[in-house]
């Protein structure tokens, strides 16, 4: 990386009130701009890599709040990425335990997407079996330590069927062909939402799009880069760019905020690869998040229904990596406003982190549940009984936070909610 | 310029640690040594670690609790500056007060054990007025954030100093009230950083800057006795206006921990008109006549064509590329004034020579009108690593002659100068293009400004209109002053502070 990437933080402070962190204690090691100066004193050999920096960088959420606000540019989410790929490489915080973590998830899971279907599938039967309602119940749970009872109350409900057991290789519309496009089914995507990922291919079919949707996709090495391992993310973007044609598509499209954005940075991140540059450089300008898709070909609004329901009051949480990643904020709520009988209502700090980001539930529990709360809080000041949002975490994390409402609520994906509707003409 | 990347490796390399030692690269010991070659050093030389002081440390625990004092490594750097380029000092401790008493608890142990105290509140200054000295206690007042009043009778609000500039106007604002010094980091300045610094803002020529405002104080001097000056009264001749003393005093006479404010009705509606010009000399008449015709707008606000250039590239916003001039104008009070004045604004745009004039047909517009403006700051600073932004401010009937002189220095000296900024009250912003790591470009730098400033004091003006002395123009403080002023300051600051140890070396040496 370039020392000027550093040098280009002007330390206005501009970024310290949209970060999460640094509202939540105030100091400035916590902000966007304090990390900038301990990794400038990092390269300007005035401290090492210490635990206390590495620390601090697994409390940075990476949310890229402070991207938005920045006024000087600076790209701050390969700062982000860099300076934990330093930690890692530092092997300053490298017991046994989180080692081997580190390489079953980000490595043998997220490598293998057999091995992480066969985990999804497994995890189904534990949940659909009734076996976690009979262990929680049976208070044996309380036994395990702290950590993994975390862990397994955080567990994902698992879909029954994979995407590719609900969406046929090639799909085509109706009508017209007028675009052919990619569908990326994710990963944890695939296994936790293949519903989002079949409204995905139905509403790119209603809109006279060709659907193709390549078979066991594997992650894009976006969590990898989040979390340190550059070199698993180079393979792992190496492998997508390979699995598709590029140049049979018009568009490649993702329905995940986290994927959408990486994806957008494979052109960045393998610059240095003359193999794969020139390709990852078009594959980048043709990744779509599928709201910023469909608005720029104009889709189809939904017919309302003859017997008009009472409206639905819905508002939008913007997945940080859609609103501070891709700059997508327009999109989807043209979508949501197409919708017919709904009440669109705009939720307080729509762009705060809902604490989710990636891991960060289970590696900074305190930090994740402070900014749950505060979502929570908001989403209920709007009165909505449906909370739309882009991403598979922060949907998980909403979910989790309205669990205890007396009035169940919904969360969801807003291309789910147009599929609904599209549905619901018929 | 990638130190950390060599052949093979991949683009994205780590932290380019240890780029002090590539030769590629100006690196940090450079870097350093070019501050000491500059007129912007700091007293006590480059950044460093000063053997903290452990009783220090702990007696600062005994008074405020153990979370409230910072004094790691990790946690110093990040206080080692402010919103000012190139200056960096490593401070002893950071604090975090809650009250005036813990305040002057601190500033009494720092007179025990004879240590500069650095008041500071979110950092945002841009002449290193918050720049630690060398081992300081940085007495950081974001804790104190509380408004403890807002009086719609008489108009006032209080508020702790930690209190972020945008929660005053917000509260304000909720009340259908105006607060309306606006400085440029206002959403996360603090009050009490505005009082010290006397910060401006766009709305100075129609409603003036921060001093306007100050109605009474809270502050704490150097040997912890804590003083209130002014009240609510609109009239009041009891005594020195003492606290006008603290206003603009960049923490170098006291720690100011509460402010009483003046607020304004919020006026009912506004306009904003945006005019090109081909040459500057036309907008400058237009801003003379505008104000003769006796319209006094609420922003007057200038790009010049390099801001031009830079903010139609960065923006978009379908700017002339040939226009030497970019005026934005605002006109704000009683619907019915507001419409006529707007007529009347754009008339004398049109025959003065404006090229093209927008008038905002509704808030929208008004909001894409004031983008060009707005993002003026951020257009400049993505083009070059380092960005300064200087503050050099002349009479108004000077500002068409000085921006020239800006573009012409520029010129001779081979940089990049962009200026912008408050053409209705003569404040510039020249705006520095360069790279610190360039040691040679910045002597040009050094070079400039310093014709720049004792040009504009030529002129009438003065070296800084709203950021402040700080460290970066102390060495011009003297050639504005004169002697016997400079003298008074002087004798001021001793009787204040005879021990020197409120912000030392800010604004000059006592």
């Amino acid at each position: 990386m370039d020392y000027s990437v550093l040098q280009q933080c002007m330390h206005c402070g501009l970024c310290l009130p949209t970060c999460p962190t640094y509202l939540e204690t105030g100091k400035e090691r916590n902000s966007p701009r304090g990390r900038i100066s301990l990794m400038r004193a990092i390269a300007d050999g005035e401290m090492g890599t210490t635990s206390a920096f590495a620390d601090e960088m697994s409390y940075c959420l990476g949310c890229l709040a402070c991207s938005t606000a920045c006024p000087a540019g600076v790209d701050y989410a390969t700062l982000f990425e860099t300076a934990r790929a330093d930690v890692e490489k530092s092997g300053i915080k490298s017991g046994l335990l989180r080692r081997f973590i580190r390489w079953f998830s980000l490595r043998f899971l997220l490598f293998r997407p057999y091995a992480l279907r066969t985990e999804g599938r497994l995890w189904w039967l534990y949940e659909a079996s009734g076996m976690q309602k009979l262990l929680r119940k049976s208070g044996i749970l309380s036994l395990l330590p702290a950590r993994l009872r975390e862990l397994e109350r955080q567990t994902i409900p698992m879909r029954p069927e994979f995407s590719d057991e609900i969406i046929a290789a090639v799909e085509r519309p109706r009508g017209e062909i007028r675009r052919r496009v990619a569908v990326l089914t994710g990963c944890i995507q695939d296994i936790a939402f293949s519903d989002v990922n079949r409204a995905t291919v139905d509403v790119l079919l209603e809109n006279g799009c060709e659907v193709a949707t390549p078979r066991a996709q594997s992650c894009c090495g976006s969590l990898h880069v989040h979390n340190g391992d550059h070199d698993g993310a180079l393979i792992l973007a190496r492998r997508q760019i390979d699995s598709i044609d590029q140049s049979k598509f018009d568009a490649i499209i993702s329905n995940s905020a986290g994927c959408g954005s990486h994806l957008k940075h494979y052109g960045h991140l393998l610059a240095g690869d003359p193999a794969y540059a020139a390709r990852a450089a078009a594959w980048s300008a043709k990744v779509r998040d599928i709201s910023e898709w469909l608005v720029e070909i104009g889709f189809r609004a939904p017919v309302p229904p003859t017997n008009g329901a009472a409206p639905v009051a819905i508002t939008y949480h913007e997945a940080c990596h859609l609103c501070h990643g891709q700059k997508i904020t327009a999109q989807p709520r043209e979508i949501l406003r197409a919708l017919p009988g709904v009440d669109l209502r705009e939720c307080p700090e729509s762009t705060m982190c809902c604490g989710s980001a990636g891991i960060y539930s289970l590696t900074q529990p305190r930090t994740s549940a402070w900014l749950l709360d505060r979502k929570v809080s908001h989403i209920h000041s709007t009165g909505a009984s449906v909370i739309a949002t882009a991403n598979p975490g922060c949907q998980l994390q909403i979910q989790r936070g309205l669990s205890s409402d007396t009035e169940a609520k919904r969360v969801v994906h807003p291309i789910v909610l147009l599929a609904e509707a599209y549905k619901a003409e018929k | 310029m990638d130190c950390a990347t060599g052949a093979g490796v991949p683009a994205l390399g780590g932290l380019p640690r240890g780029c002090a030692m590539d030769s590629q690269f100006v690196p940090a010991g450079a870097r350093r040594g070019l501050l000491m070659a500059q007129a912007r050093f700091l007293p006590g030389g480059p950044p460093q670690s000063v053997q903290t002081q452990i009783p220090l440390i702990d007696e600062l625990i005994q008074i405020l609790g153990k979370p409230q004092v910072l004094a790691e490594k990790e946690d110093l750097i990040p206080y080692s500056f402010d919103g000012t380029a190139v200056l960096r000092q490593i401070p002893g401790a950071v604090v975090f007060p809650r009250t005036a008493g813990e305040v002057s608890s601190v500033l009494k142990l720092a007179q025990k054990l004879k240590v500069p105290v650095v008041a500071r509140g979110s950092g945002t200054g841009l002449s290193g007025g918050s720049v630690p000295s060398p081992g300081s206690i940085v007495l950081c007042l974001v804790k104190m954030d509380r408004i403890l009043e807002l009086d719609a009778r008489n108009l006032t609000l209080r508020a702790q100093a930690g209190v972020l500039t945008q929660a005053i106007y917000d509260s304000a604002d909720a009340a259908g009230l105006f607060y309306p010094p606006d400085p440029g980091s206002m959403k996360i300045s603090t009050i009490g950083g505005n009082v010290a610094e006397n910060s401006g803002g766009l709305r100075g020529l129609k409603y003036g800057v921060t001093r306007d405002y100050v109605m009474g104080l809270e502050v704490v001097l150097a040997d912890g006795e804590i003083c209130l000056l002014g009240n609510k009264c609109v009239k009041d001749v009891a005594g020195y206006s003492m606290k006008d003393l603290f206003i603009g005093s960049e923490g170098t006479l006291g720690v100011v921990t509460e402010v009483l404010l003046k607020l304004l009705p919020k006026p009912a509606a506004r306009q904003t008109l945006l005019a090109s010009y081909a040459r500057m000399d036309s907008a400058a008449e237009t801003v003379s006549a505008i104000i003769a015709a006796g319209i006094v707008p609420c922003t007057l606000e200038f790009l010049d064509s390099k801001t031009i250039k830079c903010v139609e590239e960065y923006a978009h916003v379908g700017l002339p590329l040939d226009a030497e001039a970019l005026l934005l104008i605002e006109v704000d009070g009683h619907p019915a004034a507001v419409a006529d004045e707007a007529k009347k604004v754009r008339e004398l745009c049109e025959r003065l020579g404006a090229t093209t004039v927008r008038l905002a047909a509704d808030a929208a517009e008004a909001k894409r009108l004031a983008a060009a403006r707005r993002s003026a700051f951020s257009a400049l600073a993505r083009m070059k690593p380092t960005t300064i932004l200087e503050d050099a401010t002349v009479p108004r009937s000077e500002l068409a002659g000085m921006i020239r002189f800006i573009q012409e220095t520029g010129e001779r000296h081979r940089l990049q100068i962009a200026t912008f900024g408050h053409f209705g009250d003569g404040n510039l912003h020249p705006t520095f293009l360069t790279d610190e790591r360039d040691a040679e470009e910045m002597r040009r730098v050094d070079i400039a400004m310093r014709e720049i400033f004792e040009h504009a004091l030529s002129l009438g003006g003065t070296i800084t209109g709203e950021h402040g002395v700080g460290l970066a123009k102390k060495i011009f403080l003297k050639s504005q002053l004169g002697e016997a002023s400079y003298d008074l300051l002087r004798k001021i600051k001793r009787t204040l502070d005879p021990g020197n140890l409120l912000n030392p070396g800010k604004i000059f040496d006592p």
